[in-house]
């Protein structure tokens, strides 16, 4: 099957400037992408060539077959957008916005009424319908938003940072949305909250400077971190001396590496950091009850995204 | 399709006008000045004439201000709000984007144009006018007015501050009603040929106008403001495809 949206080798220059710089990759169906990056790493320029809004330097957008550049409205029809900050018609009121957008995405009649009813229902907009827009919460505009990009069902669906200035309340009715629409679309999202990855995305993608520099699933992004397969164990006080129980840890065949972490009450704290993030839980325990040494604490860590993304864009 | 949704674009800009006051304050002042500068300044009891001459003879001043006032936000409010973004990636061309937004204020301007039918009713009332030569002056005023509007949405496409799009499109529109004023001329025939005297002067709002409004239906006026218009929404949709980043 051919991808669904395809990027290829997409650059865009302001002046001398290099917002985006040769960036390849392809989303498929059922994948809800994750574009992660600090402030001002492009993301925002690259959704808006990819719908349509700025044309690229150089290089090809391509969604459902048909070129941007090419076949703009084709591209347009079936892509759903919810630009950065979520901008609307301040003066209209969400009834009137979603009847003009329902118009524009060409439905008529019942089938309009219907796709606005549907709509308002999803991201319920009911109690503020006949507000002016201007006069709506953050929260209730960036709904308005969404309704706009979702109203017409489209194939695609493409937003800037969702859940920006949202409260934690709004962040979670939006990425309860967004999981609902996840299997029969294509999803693009931008962020820079890393636990939001988590929470919705089947795939990452960060870049910084304009470039790619990390592209997987979220739990192969955290495999990049050092802290990934890291074992933190927490042992009571016994009869090994804890220079003892510290030697006998370090010289493990498993272990690169060992960090002796603060403990309260004289607990023994330690980080053990496995070579090439092979699991060493096992191990350790093995040793432990050799020991017999009274564990407190013993798990495996995953590892962050923060430091990943941090360890790659700073 | 394609009509379909310039009829949407249309209709939406429309009402837009009548979603905020701006609507009614700029119909009360058209009227307003249209009345005082016919009544009080164009001394139309005084003239002793059944004619609307001296209200249509102040239609260009009145759109150097007006018209103006009414396109600066047309695309500067949309770059301003973001929503130019929201616009330009619904499955709409650039131009029937242009056009929606033209095609509205023009037509908003038809009805306050229209709502001085108070002034016709008077000087049928007192005289006997020859109403075909008041129609052909509502024909022009129409037409210039479409022609301001032109250069003035394209000029609020360059920015995203209304104000900077007032005053330039004031001083252009300034340039083109000017180019046709006694004063102007009378320097250039100073010491320029003949010929660059005509062609500035048939660049002015004021040499077409008058024409039209005293009666003479010249296609040749029709098809200049017609271009005039047709050339500056081209200059819009050209500043548009240029200008979208910021
Ligand atoms: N219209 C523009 N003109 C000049 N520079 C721009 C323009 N738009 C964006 N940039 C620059 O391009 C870079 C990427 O911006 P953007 O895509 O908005 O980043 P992000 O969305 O990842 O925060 C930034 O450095 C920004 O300043
Ligand atoms: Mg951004």
């Amino acid at each position: 099957m051919q991808a669904m949206i395809k990027i290829d080798r997409l650059r865009k220059d302001f002046g001398r400037f290099t917002a985006v710089d040769d960036i390849s990759f392809e989303v498929n169906q059922g994948e809800v992408l994750g574009f992660l990056g600090p402030n001002g790493a492009g993301k925002s320029t690259t959704m808006k060539m990819i719908t349509g809004y700025l044309p690229p330097s150089s290089g090809s957008v391509t969604v459902a077959g048909y070129d941007v550049a090419e076949h703009p409205l084709e591209v347009k029809r079936r892509i759903g957008y919810l630009p950065e900050g979520a901008p609307a018609y301040p003066d209209m009121t969400p009834a009137d916005f979603l009847d003009f957008i329902a118009e524009v995405r060409g439905f008529r009649g019942k089938e309009k009424q219907r796709r606005v009813q549907d709509t308002v229902r999803q991201v319920s907009l009911e109690d503020v319908l006949h507000q002016p827009i201007d006069t709506l919460s953050k929260g209730f505009k960036r709904r308005v938003g969404l309704a706009q990009a979702i109203l017409h069902d489209p194939q695609v669906l493409i937003m800037d940072e969702p859940t920006d200035g949202l409260d934690p309340n709004q962040k979670h009715e939006v990425r309860t949305l967004i999981g609902n629409m996840a299997r029969e679309k294509v999803i693009i999202l931008s962020t820079h909250i890393l636990e939001e990855v988590h929470a919705v995305c089947s795939r990452a993608i960060i870049i910084a400077r304009g470039r790619i520099v990390a592209d997987g699933t979220p739990e192969e992004l955290e495999a990049k971190s050092q802290w990934h397969n890291s074992v933190t164990l927490t042992l009571s006080p016994g009869k090994d001396s804890p220079e003892q129980v510290r030697e006998q840890l370090e010289a493990m065949p498993g272990v690169a590496r060992l960090e002796t972490l603060p403990g309260h009450d004289n607990r023994l704290r330690y980080q053990l950091y496995p070579h090439a993030a092979r699991p060493i839980l096992a191990d350790v325990s093995r040793m432990v009850h050799e020991r017999q040494w009274e564990v407190e604490e013993m798990r495996q860590n995953q590892g962050r995204l923060d430091d990943v993304f941090r360890a790659i864009t700073a | 399709m394609k009509g379909s949704n310039l009829w949407v674009l249309f209709k939406r800009e429309l009402s837009a006008y009548f979603a905020t006051p701006i609507a009614y304050v700029f119909i009360v002042i058209f009227l307003f000045l249209s009345g005082i500068f016919t009544f009080y300044l164009g001394g139309f009891f005084a003239r002793g004439q059944a004619d609307l001459l001296p209200f249509f003879s102040f239609h260009p001043w009145l759109y150097l201000f007006l018209i103006p006032a009414l396109a600066m936000r047309l695309w500067a409010e949309e770059r301003k709000s973001g929503s130019i973004e929201l616009l330009l990636t619904l499955p709409v061309t650039v131009s029937q984007a242009v056009m929606g937004k033209f095609l509205a204020a023009w037509a908003f301007t038809a009805i306050a144009l229209s709502l001085t039918f108070p002034v016709w009713i008077t000087v049928n009332y007192l005289g006997e006018p020859d109403n075909g030569v008041i129609l052909a002056g509502y024909l022009g005023s129409l037409l210039m007015a479409g022609a301001a509007l032109a250069i003035g949405a394209s000029i609020s496409a360059l920015t995203k501050n209304q104000v900077i799009a007032f005053v330039v499109s004031l001083v252009v529109t300034l340039v083109f009603i000017l180019s046709g004023f006694p004063l102007v001329l009378d320097f250039f025939s100073g010491w320029a040929p003949q010929a660059v005297v005509d062609a500035i002067a048939s660049f002015s709002f004021l040499t077409h106008f008058d024409a039209i409004s005293k009666g003479v239906i010249d296609v040749r006026d029709i098809i200049y403001f017609l271009s005039l218009t047709a050339f500056w929404l081209f200059a819009n949709i050209t500043f548009l495809e240029m200008k979208k980043a910021d």
